[in-house]
């Protein structure tokens, strides 16, 4: 719906755009400065806050355990969040109407309480360690992204064409795999990286997961601010930036990012 | 075909969560003891009524930039639009600790607008900001302002061009057709953004952990102290039972209006 607008909507926008980029243009700013606190603008330009990240072994290693992490629970999420978007979508009439809303309550349950349920239950409960508990817990995280999307690209799928291999003796699995699949890639694919940059990024749940020598990137943001103010944090979070724009690269190539308004 | 991630999302989140919200009910005495005790502390009740104002305060700011700025992007050119779009995605795609972070740079003691304030001379500068109850809802509006663009973008879209050019054909003047046509149809999306922003303000920890600090503890930081600082558990799944009740309280009852409210399906 193009049409004619106030000049004053136009101003109104363009203020709230500056709003939403300026923060972290300041942030990109910091990153680069050759001062030994935050500030902006930059006063001298240096890559030196980057150098330091990687000398440093709490960021080091919590890099890698938030990258594990994310991985492993993107693994779980699509191991059994595929099936479960194709049975919502295949079997729709069958299927009991809680069980579609089952898959959204991650979402709907506060992560923060969800973590610390967690940590009551499984971990402290039945005595799982601290990284099986994390991993559970980001695989909750982010089922319901992969269900999502997955479920999205199945709903434009013709499933007459699945019926139509198998009804030619091809067997349902193989079916599974050579039809269904390939038809709904992109979506696997964008739901591979949102689901990724989601665990990367959670704060509540890892929050009462971590333990003696196991700690996520993020986390360790949060206990490193609260000691120090250098610009090393900044730098971190241009990382961070820069595994969003991927993500946004690939959801764009995949979906399109109108997805993400609906 | 179901069966794993029903079972996954039974046993390690519908049953622990339960089991924090029994907890509650099967301490103390009686089945409320705990939440009367909870609501009878001052410092308690202080927390509840701050994280509900700053969470309502954050919803309204969110809800009337978030209307008026999907407003323009629906009806700018297509391709603006779709830049438009992507910048409102990538902070929500951002991480909120990297977000919250950004605003610590600005608001902090030696941060840049106290910088700025006394390089221009202002009296009394540099003035706290940081661990103020205004800090944390600049920086929860910042946080949710993208999820309330998108949410209305999406239904300012999906209202029919041909709904509007009805309007005009048979008369109306474009502010009648915005308060007549265009915004009845938004209210359900202005409730679904606002139910997202609200639970989203109620739940939060990293915006309030580092801009609101202990002066301005939220129920997430509140929980996070109980349970891992004064190791008070009772205390951390009375705030957990209060935060569910809360927000699924708002998610059922606000879904419910958007369904009657919605103009389409009555």
């Amino acid at each position: 719906m193009t049409g004619r607008l106030h000049p004053a909507l136009i101003a109104f926008a363009v203020l709230i755009y500056l709003f939403l980029m300026g923060p972290l243009v300041i942030v990109i700013g910091a990153a680069l400065s050759d001062t030994g606190y935050l500030t902006f603008p930059p006063q001298g330009l240096t890559m030196h806050w980057f150098e330091r990240i990687f000398e440093m072994s709490a960021f080091r290693r919590t890099m890698v355990t938030s990258f594990q992490v994310a991985a492993i629970s993107t693994g779980c999420a699509l191991v059994i969040g595929i099936p479960a978007a194709y049975a919502l979508n295949r079997y729709r009439v069958q299927l009991p109407g809680w069980l579609s809303t089952l898959f959204v309550l991650p979402v709907l349950i506060p992560e923060i309480v969800l973590g610390f349920s967690l940590l009551r239950s499984i971990q402290v409960g039945a005595g799982l360690p601290v990284v099986s508990t994390l991993i559970i817990g980001h695989t909750l995280l982010v089922l319901p992204y992969a269900v999502r999307v997955i479920s999205a690209s199945l709903a434009s799928f013709d499933f007459s064409i699945e019926e139509a291999a198998i009804s030619l003796g091809s067997p349902p699995v193989k079916t599974f795999f050579t039809i269904v699949l390939p038809n709904v890639k992109a979506g696997v694919i964008a739901a591979i990286f949102l689901a990724f940059i989601t665990s990367i990024n959670d704060v509540s749940v890892a929050l009462f997961l971590t333990g003696p020598g196991i700690s996520t990137l993020p986390i360790q943001i949060l206990a490193h601010v609260e000691q120090f103010f250098d610009p090393v944090i900044a730098s971190v979070s241009v990382l961070l930036m820069v595994l969003t724009v991927i993500v946004m690269a690939v959801v764009e190539r995949t979906l399109g990012l109108t997805f993400l308004t609906k | 075909m179901s069966a794993p991630a029903t079972a996954l999302v039974v046993l390690c989140l519908v049953l622990p969560v339960s089991a924090t919200i029994a907890a509650t009910f099967l301490a103390g005495g009686g089945p409320f003891d705990l939440h009367a005790a909870f609501l009878a502390s001052g410092f308690r009740r202080t927390v509840v009524w701050r994280t509900l104002e700053i969470s309502l305060i954050t919803t309204a700011l969110s809800l009337v930039i978030g209307f008026f700025t999907a407003y323009a992007i629906s009806r700018s050119p297509p391709q603006w639009r779709s830049a438009l779009i992507i910048l409102a995605a990538f902070p929500l795609l951002t991480g909120v600790v990297v977000r919250s972070f950004a605003w610590l740079i600005i608001l902090g003691r030696n941060g840049i607008l106290n910088d700025f304030l006394v390089w221009i001379g202002i009296e009394g500068a540099p003035f706290p900001m940081v661990f103020t109850k205004g800090s944390v809802i600049v920086a929860m509006v910042y946080l949710f302002v993208p999820l309330m663009i998108l949410t209305i973008v999406g239904v300012l879209e999906n209202i029919p061009d041909d709904m509007i050019e009805a309007a005009q054909s048979l008369g109306a003047t474009p502010i009648q057709t915005f308060r007549q046509v265009i915004f009845p149809l938004a209210v359900p999306g202005l409730i679904v953004g606002s139910v997202l922003v609200f639970t989203g303000s109620f739940n939060s920890y990293a915006t309030p952990q580092l801009l609101g600090g202990d002066q301005q503890m939220m129920m997430g930081t509140f929980l996070y102290q109980r349970a891992m600082v004064a190791f008070d558990w009772d205390g951390a799944t009375t705030v957990s039972s209060i935060m569910v009740a809360v927000t699924l309280a708002v998610v059922i009852g606000m879904t419910r209006i958007a369904k009657r409210l919605n103009p389409m399906t009555t």
